[in-house]
């Protein structure tokens, strides 16, 4: 985790493995992404244009990654002519001494943040936490995770995998409160009371955003809880990271995304709270803006063609919800604070096709398709994994001089299934050499590389007769 | 080669061709009528658990002494420009000199007007104009009571934001509220009441007596 938290540190499958195990995890999210799924069904049904909101969501970001740069200067202009200053960040690295800087400028050796994925993708509390400053999570499910020492697991709510009971406890223990019980509201006021002198003694305030307009140099947070709206008005100094590929061109712009944004992400017709800022308000909220825009790996992923839909995201985790890998894997067996269908196309793309565990990241999925009707800006995942698994199996191939067993399995098939003649052959030879496999018309587990398929499912006997031999028998 | 020119010179290199223009072809409007859009916004506002209060411009002094009677409530803060005449049972508390977050904790309510409502999504919108004050007046004290006219309301989302458009480019800071401050990261089932106010009234004004 040193360079960040989109780094696996296992291959998928044998993180899934363990994850598996996790028998209470599973119930969780299986109950949590349920009651999200029936909700969401409702809420989107109620818009008769919800299919050409997506459609306008997926052309304007088209047309966004098609202007970036100019969009950008855009937004650098207008921020700075708000009373804003704008950072610009390569990496994780940069973008954590640049904060640091700024925190350690003001003095201050607390800071409190909005919940922002973007900071956890660049490790940024570990970095404060490293020159002194501590950082403190106001968002609930951050909380739960940063006192829990834990790690996030889901875009929306990093605290998914744990329940009310196992949340209490960690209440109890933390926050010293021996009375609590488990309803969600006792817990939510339990996290209100802790949070309020901090708020109103905080300095410096952190946080991402989920917008920026070019045009007007406008940012905004949307959230639930307020605890946003407290550290984008109390701190008199504000930082925002932002990755480059958040920039809308006009303030209209949003009339799409704050229809599309809440329905896929809480199945709420509208978020409680939204949080508009245009660099610094005279006598209202932050005397410093800063905004720090960084690429971190993003300009990467828009040299794929294909893979460049991955920088539609607007992070409201549907695709997560839906997912029947993510649902029993759980989001820690991804390995990065991008989890899901939408973590499996854009971990490995932010970090490069050649990190040996983030490039097993693309097979974790079933290629259903569910993440991509759930998409509200219409990211086709499933196209991005079979792309990302042939980018994967190509760096494999040209950067071993053995072939794979798998590879030339592959090659001796594509020679069989090349020739009519030997295509019949080879389905004679099939017919004879399966004889000692077969029981009661059924071929059960096989060894070696067919094992993984045939463990939980038999195969049906080749017939025996094919098609063709019929057909030139009767035709 | 600063990290700015870096980036942008690697945005250039990946050389993303220009995409076909940007398809806009859902509703702008609601589609409702006036009675409708009242209806709409008062349902679905109620929905998200803030108490909707529905009555005439010159009742607005007897539905407030009503509603912080009921809640318990006393010391009102006051924002400049708010032309509404407390019930005398109620103590204003007015931001001038600028109230301190600590003394916003003392008071038991804020009454604000707001810069418009929208019936599909049941949001009220401040932007900080005449009556609605800093941004941290609606959000300490525990009860945010809102004053919406009816002519303020929208139908949609795609009206609102036009409607904003003005306020935007004034350099204004917005707040867009649906409900009372809320949240869904106990196993995704949302639940009233975190850190902003845990109580919203909207008081829902038409012209007239």
């Amino acid at each position: 985790m040193s360079d960040g938290g989109i780094h696996p540190a296992k291959p998928f499958p044998e993180a899934a493995h363990l994850t598996l195990q996790d028998g209470q995890m599973r119930r969780n999210l299986g109950h949590a992404t349920r009651t999200i799924r029936a909700k969401r069904e409702k809420t989107v049904l109620e818009l008769p244009d919800w299919e050409e909101l997506r459609e306008a969501g997926s052309s304007l970001k088209a047309h966004v990654m098609a202007n970036l740069e100019p969009l950008l200067l855009q937004l650098e202009q207008s921020v700075t002519r708000a009373g804003g200053v704008v950072h610009w960040a390569r990496d994780a690295e940069e973008a954590r001494a640049i904060v640091t800087r700024l925190v350690q400028g003001t003095g201050a050796k607390d800071v409190v943040k909005v919940k922002s994925i973007t900071t956890d993708e660049i490790n940024l509390n570990g970095a404060l936490e490293a020159a002194g400053i501590h950082t403190l999570e106001t968002d609930l499910a951050e909380l739960i995770v940063q006192l829990a020492h834990d790690k996030p697991s889901h875009i929306l709510v990093p605290a998914i995998h744990k329940n009310r009971a196992e949340i209490r406890e960690l209440f109890v223990r933390e926050l010293g409160l021996p009375d609590l019980s488990d309803e969600p509201r006792e817990l939510a006021g339990a996290a209100r009371t802790y949070l309020r002198k901090k708020f109103l003694s905080a300095k410096v305030a952190i946080s991402g955003a989920n917008f920026a307009v070019a045009a007007t140099g406008t940012v905004g947070v949307v959230e639930s809880e307020g605890n946003g709206r407290m550290c984008l008005t109390l701190p008199d100094t504000l930082i925002t990271l932002m990755g480059i590929e958040k920039v809308l061109p006009q303030w209209q712009d949003l009339e799409i995304f704050l229809q599309l944004l809440p329905r896929a992400s809480t199945a709420e017709r509208m978020n409680p709270y939204t949080s508009f800022w245009t660099g610094v308000h005279a006598g209202d909220g932050p005397k410093a803006f800063h905004l720090v825009l960084l690429d971190n790996g993003r300009t990467r992923v828009l040299e794929d063609e294909v893979g460049r839909q991955a920088l539609h995201c607007i992070r409201c985790s549907a695709c997560l919800n839906v997912c029947p890998v993510y649902e029993r894997a759980g989001g820690h067996a991804y390995g990065s604070v991008y989890p899901g269908p939408i973590g499996a196309i854009l971990t490995p793309q932010l970090i490069g096709m050649e990190h040996e565990n983030a490039n097993t990241l693309p097979f974790a999925s079933s290629l259903c398709g569910a993440c991509y009707d759930a998409c509200p800006v219409k990211i086709n995942i499933p196209e991005v994994l079979v792309h990302l698994r042939a980018r994967a199996v190509e760096h494999k191939k040209a950067h071993s001089s053995l072939p794979t067993l798998e590879g030339s399995a592959m090659t001796v098939m594509a020679w069989v299934f090349g020739d009519a003649s030997r295509f019949a052959f080879a389905q004679k030879l099939a017919r004879l050499g399966q004889g000692p496999l077969v029981k009661e018309g059924k071929i059960g587990p096989l060894p070696g590389l067919l094992g993984g398929w045939t463990e939980t499912r038999d195969l049906k006997q080749v017939p025996k007769e094919s098609f063709r031999e019929w057909w030139g028998k009767n035709k | 080669m600063s990290a700015k020119e870096a980036i942008l010179a690697r945005v250039r290199a990946a050389g993303v061709q220009s995409a076909a223009s940007v398809a806009r072809a859902y509703r702008k409007n609601s589609g409702w009528t006036r009675t409708e859009i009242l209806e709409q916004f008062a349902e679905r506002t109620a929905e998200y658990k803030a108490e909707v209060i529905r009555g005439r411009e010159s009742d607005l002094t007897t539905l407030l002494e009503e509603v912080c009677f009921r809640r318990m409530l006393s010391r009102i803060v006051v924002p400049a420009g708010l032309n509404v005449d407390l019930p005398s049972s109620l103590t204003a508390v007015f931001d001038q000199p600028p109230l301190t977050p600590e003394q916003l904790e003392t008071c038991d309510a804020v009454l604000t007007s707001c810069a418009l409502g929208i019936a599909e999504t049941g949001t009220i919108v401040l932007d900080g104009g005449p009556g609605q004050g800093r941004r941290v007046l609606s959000l300490i004290p525990d009860t945010h009571l809102c004053i919406v006219w009816g002519r303020q309301i929208v139908g949609s989302v795609p009206e609102g934001v036009a409607a904003l458009e003005g306020s935007v480019r004034a350099g204004r800071a917005l707040t867009w509220i649906s409900g009372p401050s809320a949240t869904s990261d106990i196993e995704l089932s949302r639940v009233e009441g975190v850190h902003g106010p845990r109580n919203l009234v909207v008081f829902l004004l038409e012209e007239g007596t």
